[in-house]
């Protein structure tokens, strides 16, 4: 049983990535440390549960990585996605920091799949977690254990106490040995965004939202963010913003994870509930194949949308968890689909004939384009002709959001007026917005959690000495 | 659709595992899942036996219960294992016995004892059974040589016989030409990977057990209880080629080869049993097969008996008590020999076999190009990651 009539050096709000290498990081620096996980044991650390894979920036090839991937790179890749929208001081500082997390998260007792035989399995640059994100974790969790972190999960904090920037305690809704009150002498807030809070995101998407599906648990709800921002802290990035991929209409409301995301656009085309195309299939690869699909299905009217393709590209792209919708005819697929038949004909009857000839290749950008319709598909464009014709449904997957804290090179967050607070610090999706205004490279969520959840865990625990 | 129940389950785990993939660096099942994008039951099958039930697997992931998807691949390769073990059993008649497995054993390693106390008491004179017999030759003079010999390699022939129908009804159930055309580097990979237990280790950390703290208590138990077995086979076989080509009769001294192996096999196959059984015990219920505990502990205990028997008979040969641990020893042993195709034993095999065939489809997708078809289907890989 946790004792709360103590105080405690340091108190992290959350129990994903970020939260757990604060945890570990400020343990390892000698403070006393307690975690408050708000989902149950199973659910715990939000959206880490689903990740895969992290972007660090490395001199030279490795056993687990195939070349060097140097901070310069990185850094070009960062301002190329966000198209600037990144505090380059605090961008330049997490790309030099996440060298060492490589080795650091290993200490960690977080193990990096090796080769699975050659380099097929290993990319340049980002490493792969052995067993995923769940492994991570459990890792994580483990060694914070080990080391005598105190966790509590069903923890839902429902106030926090903050004086002129200056955190007194956090407020539990359940009672934990007669005690709701929680005191610490600094406060590491790790606990996401609000991607999980449907009434939340209607403020800005209207009743569209309904018809989002969200890719990680219920408990992303965003709850200590909207606190932290309520009682002075400055806020960073783009409330309306989040990172959104086309997933399976099929599909849970929540949690469904990676599997039930498709990525097939490439190889077909997509139609709305008129049967009508309305964006340019063939427009780049990773990571906009998939990337940009979210937000354009969010566009569309019911935020429905169908990936049409033929028989001779199924095997192109990874088995799916649920099957492609199957008719011997387009009207028999359309008549499932539950689309206008004379309407989805016209559409690949168009489309078909606009189709120039050229040489496939879907590793890169190739010649495959169409002439004479609008939107054009530029490249990857093959006639849809060989049944039986196929179709995904797909909604718009809601994976993060971007508004954030906002914090300094020490994770430690700043309030409206500028000044840093004198005990809080914020790290991974919490704080995001301060890297990646917007826009996504693969494996950098968990960049940023690892690198400024370690960082904030050693300030945190520097703060409660002195 | 799938022949059964379970087939039909790891049918649906096995899609959504292939659309995730995050375990591919676990164990072989994974690898071999992604050469495919459709399940026949002989694939399935094939998974099922491959499947070393580490668990790493089913900690590891993040849609196993209460998730809704319900991912539980430990236990349900571990199902459709134990009925495939029936579905190969030859002859077709005895397949029954893995659904009753501990009664039937038990029942047999009864009756073989009994066996042979009464015909020790009936064939010799009365009071050979509780004398004190000596010297070269004292076993013998409560069953002869050549009747062991007879009797025990008979029981170990038809044992022999029993599991290579079931090798061969595996081998055409997953679709491998009858004619085994095995190469040796796949045979040997298979060795080195059975070997060491390669897959039973969680990807690295050790096997998941009571909780999510892995360790390599499985797996070393597993080796104690391999190696002892071997090493009892081993003073056999010694102990045999003695007698016909060096004319030395048993019982031989504790310093002799036959005794030495023997002695080490039976204290591996005390300590393996013992190990593997408390396991297996405290063993969380969510990974493992409850229908199959009565097999498994049946076949634990046959081993530890054995064993146990074994180091008895070594301890007590020269008291009036050889004649019935004698008796007792050979009875466990006989009824372990004709058994063996009909119990917990074959997973050692099959395993075996799955993994002679992951060896070599593993090769053939280093040999070609990345996009080439193998028997079975075998896809470009492809990673998730975003």
């Amino acid at each position: 049983m946790v004792d709360l009539t103590r105080r405690f050096d340091v108190l992290v709000i959350g129990g994903g990535n970020a939260a757990l290498c604060a945890a570990i990081s400020a343990r390892r620096a000698g403070a006393s440390v307690l975690v408050l996980e708000g989902a149950p044991r199973f659910y715990r650390g939000g959206n880490t549960r689903h990740t895969r894979n992290m972007r660090c920036a490395h001199d030279a090839a490795t056993e687990i990585l195939t070349g060097p991937y140097t901070e310069e790179e990185f850094w070009k890749d960062l301002l190329l996605v966000t198209g600037g929208q990144t505090d380059e001081e605090l961008a330049r500082f997490m790309i030099h920091e996440s060298k060492d997390i490589l080795n650091w998260i290993v200490e960690q007792g977080v193990r990096w799949q090796p080769s699975l035989g050659g380099t097929l399995s290993l990319g340049r640059t980002n490493s792969f977690f052995l067993g995923g994100g769940r492994a991570m974790l459990n890792a994580l969790y483990r060694t914070a254990e080990e080391l005598g972190v105190d966790i509590l999960y069903d923890a839902e904090v429902i106030d926090l106490v903050i004086e002129h920037g200056m955190f007194l305690s956090a407020q539990l809704k359940q009672p934990v040995g007669g005690r709701t009150e929680v005191r610490a002498s600094t406060l590491v807030a790790a606990a996401g965004g609000f991607e999980a809070n449907i009434e939340w995101l209607k403020q800005y998407w209207g009743e569209a939202a309904d018809n989002f599906l969200i890719r990680g648990t219920p408990y992303n709800r965003g709850a200590i963010l909207k606190m932290l921002l309520a009682k002075g802290v400055q806020e960073i990035g783009d409330p309306t913003q989040c990172h959104a991929v086309a997933i399976d209409a099929r599909a849970p409301k929540f949690d469904g994870g990676i599997i039930t995301r498709h990525d097939s656009v490439v190889f077909g085309i997509v139609v709305n509930k008129h049967a009508e195309r309305f964006y340019d299939e063939g427009e780049d690869i990773w990571p906009k194949r998939y990337a940009i699909w979210g937000r354009l299905v969010a566009a569309q009217p019911d935020q429905i949308a169908y990936i049409i393709f033929d028989s001779t590209v199924v095997t192109s792209f990874m088995p799916t968890l649920f099957p492609p919708i199957a008719g011997a005819t387009i009207a028999e697929l359309a008549g499932k689909l539950e689309l206008d038949a004379a309407a989805l004909e016209k559409t690949i009857t168009d489309f078909n004939a606009a189709v120039q000839p050229g040489t496939f290749d879907h590793t890169i950008l190739d010649d495959c384009a169409t002439q004479g319709i609008t939107p054009a598909k530029t490249h990857w464009a093959r006639r849809i002709e060989t049944p039986p014709y196929l179709a995904y449904p797909v909604r718009p997957g809601i994976t993060f959001t971007y508004l954030g804290t906002r914090v300094n090179k020490q994770s430690r967050m700043l309030m409206k007026d500028g000044k840093p607070s004198a005990n809080m610090f914020a790290a991974g999706e919490i704080m995001a917005g301060n890297v990646l205004g917007k826009g996504y490279a693969a494996g950098i969520g968990m960049t940023i959690g690892s690198v400024f959840g370690r960082v904030a865990g050693r300030e945190a625990a520097k703060n409660a000495r002195n | 659709m799938h022949g059964t129940r379970i087939l039909q389950e790891a049918d649906r785990l096995m899609t959504v595992c292939n659309s995730c993939r995050y375990c591919e660096g676990l164990c072989a099942v994974f690898p071999a899942m992604e050469m495919r994008r459709a399940f026949s039951d002989g694939d399935l099958n094939y998974l099922a036996n491959l499947c070393h039930a580490c668990g790493a697997c089913y900690t590891d992931c993040q849609f196993s219960p209460p998730h809704e998807f319900n991912v539980n691949v430990p236990k349900t390769l571990a199902v459709a294992r134990a009925e495939s073990y029936a579905a190969y059993a030859w002859p077709r008649a005895f397949s029954g016995a893995f659904a009753r497995n501990g009664l039937v054993i038990s029942l047999i390693a009864a009756l073989s004892v009994a066996a042979f106390i009464f015909g020790f008491a009936a064939i010799n004179d009365p009071g050979v059974l509780t004398g004190i017999h000596t010297g070269p030759g004292a076993f013998y003079r409560l069953m002869p040589h050549n009747a062991m010999a007879l009797l025990f390699g008979a029981a170990l022939l038809y044992a022999i016989v029993a599991l290579a129908m079931g090798v061969r009804a595996f081998w055409r159930d997953i679709g491998e030409p009858v004619g085994m055309k095995t190469d040796a580097k796949s045979l040997l990979q298979a060795v080195r990977d059975a070997g060491e237990l390669r897959y039973l280790d969680g990807g690295g950390v050790g096997c998941f057990n009571e909780d999510d703290h892995p360790t390599d208590r499985r797996k070393l138990y597993h080796h104690f209880t391999f190696y002892g077995f071997a090493l009892c086979f081993a003073a056999t076989c010694v102990g045999t080629l003695y007698h016909y080509l060096l004319a030395r009769e048993a019982p031989y001294a504790w310093w002799d080869l036959p005794v030495v192996l023997g002695t080490l096999g039976g204290v591996g196959l005390v300590v393996g049993p013992i190990g593997l059984l408390s396991e297996k015990w405290k063993r969380d219920r969510v990974l493992v097969d409850e229908q199959q505990m009565g097999m498994d502990t049946a076949f634990i205990l046959m081993l530890f008996l054995t064993s146990i028997t074994g180091l008895a008979l070594l301890l007590w040969r020269e008291s009036a008590a050889m004649g019935p641990l004698l008796a007792l020893h050979l009875g466990v042993v006989f009824a372990l020999f004709i058994t063996m195709p009909y119990g917990k034993f074959v997973h050692g095999i099959y395993r075996f076999v799955a993994l002679v065939r992951y060896a070599r489809e593993r090769q053939m997708m280093a040999e070609q190009a990345p996009t080439a078809v193998i028997p079975g289907g075998a896809q470009r890989r492809t990673r998730n990651d975003e």
